[in-house]
């Protein structure tokens, strides 16, 4: 494995730039989660974390450790996959839930 | 400079993540009803997740990679059963 101080100088910026905007949507999703007023609008809030943040923080891993390893690694892809499929079923499952309680 | 940059960034990063965690651990202490509470751990975990994935970026190791998947996993499973729990009040029929 390369040393990291021997990666270029444009991967750094892109890696810090990535993960520092899927960290800055997932804090204003879970903000959301904290501010909504009724539970079938928070439903809503803590999904912008769970698609567009893993997505980005998960870009920036997927670029730094190819650039470190100065090989493709790609099994971040594996996450993403997971989390894409899992979060509407989830989320599914509880809404319903959801409103069979309230009616 | 560029490595101070990202290294700056990925701290930035991490207290987001932890203020989000923070977020969603109040919804969980507060939260009105049971359906809130556990929409506050399912985003508890994901956030956890992200800052694990974080402190892989940031240490160089891919170790924390799999301590991230794991927590997906526990958190689709975890969220799955309480969500069958609020809907039939038990999770094995």
């Amino acid at each position: 494995m390369m040393p990291p101080s021997a990666v270029p100088d444009w991967v750094m910026l892109l890696t810090a730039a990535l993960v520092l905007f899927g960290a800055s949507i997932t804090l204003i999703g879970s903000l959301g989660l904290l501010r909504l007023r009724d539970f079938y609008s928070r439903v809503h809030a803590p999904t912008l974390g769970t698609t567009l943040g893993t997505a980005a923080i998960l870009a920036g891993s997927i670029v730094w450790f190819s650039a470190a390893q100065t090989r493709p690694v790609i099994h971040e892809v594996l996450i993403l996959v997971f989390m894409v499929v899992t979060t509407p079923v989830t989320l599914l499952l509880l809404v319903r839930a959801a409103f069979f309680r309230d009616r | 400079m560029s490595a101070l940059i990202l290294q700056w960034s990925m701290v930035v990063a991490q207290v987001f993540l932890v203020l989000a965690m923070g977020c969603a651990t109040w919804r969980m202490l507060r939260g009105p009803r049971a359906q809130d509470r556990v929409l506050a751990l399912d985003a508890f975990y994901v956030n956890g997740m992200l800052l694990m994935l974080t402190f892989g970026i940031r240490t160089g190791t891919t170790l924390y990679f799999d301590v991230a998947l794991l927590i997906a996993l526990l958190g689709f499973v975890g969220t799955a059963a309480f969500a069958k729990f609020l809907m039939r009040g038990e999770v094995i029929e």
